[in-house]
């Protein structure tokens, strides 16, 4: 063609090991650490080793080797590479931008407590009432949700440093900026929890944490719950479903190990997993211990444990602030290589549907979700927004836009034999039916009962004991919002070609073997 | 810890960390096709 040479050549990861730190990188985040150690917990302990792994290899990794596949083939952030699937796909992949523009404005808030809190770890500047600290000091918590009468500036700073950081990486491109960031971050970030682990065993009462964690409860097998949870677990903790891995995937060279990388990447997350319920149940063994309570007396996730519950273990522990520093900083660099790839998948599909360039696509659209983070969450019921909208962005975002995904490329295009035949030439697992199998009945099944399970909680009860009227805006609003935005701009981009790859979507992938005949 | 959890604490490690060992094994043995690069010679894992 023509205009080829006028093309501005697409980024590429400088290696193999480079893509998979930011594939972990991004796979690794807040849920691997607050999510997973009370999930098992509760859903049969050492037994729900077998659905997780059942979930891992049905639902996790070919999932991911599918968002590779499309990412690579089509070489585009997820707009344009379902675009080439087909033209109206277009709109899942614009949806899944949307999701990640609402993820990303509170995924940052969160690492901005963070980073608060590794400097609140010296003095353990919460006292002997954690919980009363971060509602009423730290965040100034309003009460009632949706109601903003002031505006926090401890939250505000830090969570401009936090979008700074994000932006500076992302404005150094693929390779120099998240390829390097995470080369250091990850190997920083494992080793930091090994340290941790280390201070969590040799504390009086880890065994007994370990214990509550590990013993099985093989009765639980038998609950369809306890599945869903596995399945939930694992979507949510390996970045699957909003378009993260088909952008990191669209810059690998066209020759790439798809399976084989997407094995590691799953691999390392779950290893991350084990290694952080380790770590979060000793200590909860030794808060226990203190207390003289059970374990599950003080079991909890999210920003309980985070913010609450290791505070106290903290404020309680021999050499507390170093374990505090340790902890928080490692909050803060597992969700900021998340943060990193969360945002790109915004940059990129601004970038590759405009042609305009890194810098100024960095600067506009990073810079426009970072105005509206702060303006959401830096106030005082940035905690009602950031709980309300990270509940119904994550079932009625993320997991409904991967379940529509998935029927559309499975049962409605049709384009799981294409697409195996595109990853077996390169890759080094030869994928067979079992692949297609997982993608195009287990993983929509499973997903479908997640979703109508969930809907059946909304209608039982309001979640999290808020108003109907502030869920209807801050919850439903959000997730609809983001459908919404997804088919519109698919609408205005209807007849504009992508801007980085203007040839026809059906142009035969050089790495595609010939189709058989059969 | 009871038996049954410190079975299922090792079941678990070796599942999942010797699962990571044995991905980066066969990834090892299986560089990339060479696909030079416009700017710079990709490296390897």
């Amino acid at each position: 063609m023509s205009t080829k040479a006028a093309q501005p050549q697409r980024e590429q990861w400088g290696s193999r090991l480079g893509f998979l730190m930011a594939a972990i990188g991004s796979a690794i985040g807040l849920g691997n650490i607050w999510r997973f150690p009370a999930v098992t917990y509760e859903h049969g302990g050492g037994a729900f080793l077998i659905p997780y792994l059942a979930a891992l290899l049905t639902a996790g990794i070919p999932l991911l080797i599918l968002e590779y596949t499309i990412g690579r083939k089509y070489r585009s952030s997820p707009p344009g590479a379902l675009r080439k699937l087909a033209k109206p796909a277009e709109a899942i992949g614009w949806w899944q931008v949307a999701i990640c523009f609402v993820v990303a404005t509170y995924y940052a808030a969160i690492l901005a407590w963070a980073v608060r809190y590794t400097g609140f770890s010296f003095d353990q500047a919460w006292g002997d009432d954690p919980e009363g600290f971060l509602n009423n000091d730290f965040l100034k918590l309003n009460e009632t949700p949706g109601e903003v009468s002031t505006f926090v500036p401890g939250v505000a700073w830090p969570l401009v440093a936090v979008w700074v950081l994000t932006l500076v990486v992302l404005a150094f491109g693929v390779r120099r900026g998240i390829e390097r960031a995470n080369i250091v971050f990850i190997p920083l970030l494992v080793g930091f929890f090994l340290v941790l682990v280390v201070r969590a065993l040799t504390l009086d009462g880890a065994t007994e944490g370990l214990n509550a964690l590990f013993t099985p409860d093989w009765g639980a097998l038998s609950e369809g719950s306890v599945w869903v949870a596995a399945y939930g677990q694992i979507f949510f903790s390996l970045s699957v479903g909003f378009g993260i891995m088909i952008t990191y995937a669209s810059y690998l060279h066209r020759k790439s190990d798809l399976s084989g990388s997407a094995m590691v990447a799953a691999f390392a997350n779950s290893s991350f997993e084990i290694l952080a319920g380790v770590a979060v149940f000793a200590t909860l063994g030794f808060m226990a211990q203190a207390a003289g309570v059970g374990v599950a007396d003080v079991t909890s996730s999210g920003v309980g444990l985070a913010f609450v519950a290791f505070p106290q273990i903290i404020s309680e522990m021999p050499m507390g602030a170093l374990f505090g520093v340790l902890f928080f900083v490692s909050l803060v660099i597992a969700g900021l290589t998340s943060l990193i790839s969360i945002v790109q998948v915004i940059v990129a599909a601004v970038q590759d549907r405009t042609g305009l360039a890194r810098v100024p696509a960095v600067l506009g659209v990073g810079g426009a979700v970072a105005l509206v983070s702060l303006l959401l969450f830096a106030n005082d019921s940035g905690l009602y927004f950031l709980d309300t909208a990270d509940h119904f962005i994550n079932q009625y975002g993320i997991a409904l836009a991967g379940l529509v995904l998935l029927i559309t490329v499975s049962w409605g295009l049709r384009k799981l034999p294409a697409l195996q035949r595109n990853a077996d030439a390169t890759s080094s697992v030869g994928l067979g039916r079992w692949w297609r199998i997982c993608l195009g009945v287990i993983t929509p099944v499973v997903l479908t009962w997640m979703m109508v399970d969930s809907l059946r909680h909304e209608l039982d009860e309001n979640y999290g004991g808020y108003s109907t009227d502030f869920l209807l805006w801050a919850g439903w609003g959000v997730a609809g919002g983001a459908l919404l935005v997804g088919v519109v701009l698919a609408l205005v981009f209807r007849r504009k070609p992508a801007a980085d790859h203007p040839e026809p979507a059906d142009r035969p992938d050089p790495v595609d073997p010939p189709e058989r005949s059969s | 810890m009871s038996a049954s959890a410190i079975v299922m604490m090792i079941v678990a490690m070796l599942v999942v960390w010797g699962g990571l060992l044995l991905a980066v094994l066969n990834l090892r043995n299986h560089p990339d096709a060479e696909e030079p690069d416009a700017d710079e010679v990709p490296h390897q894992l």
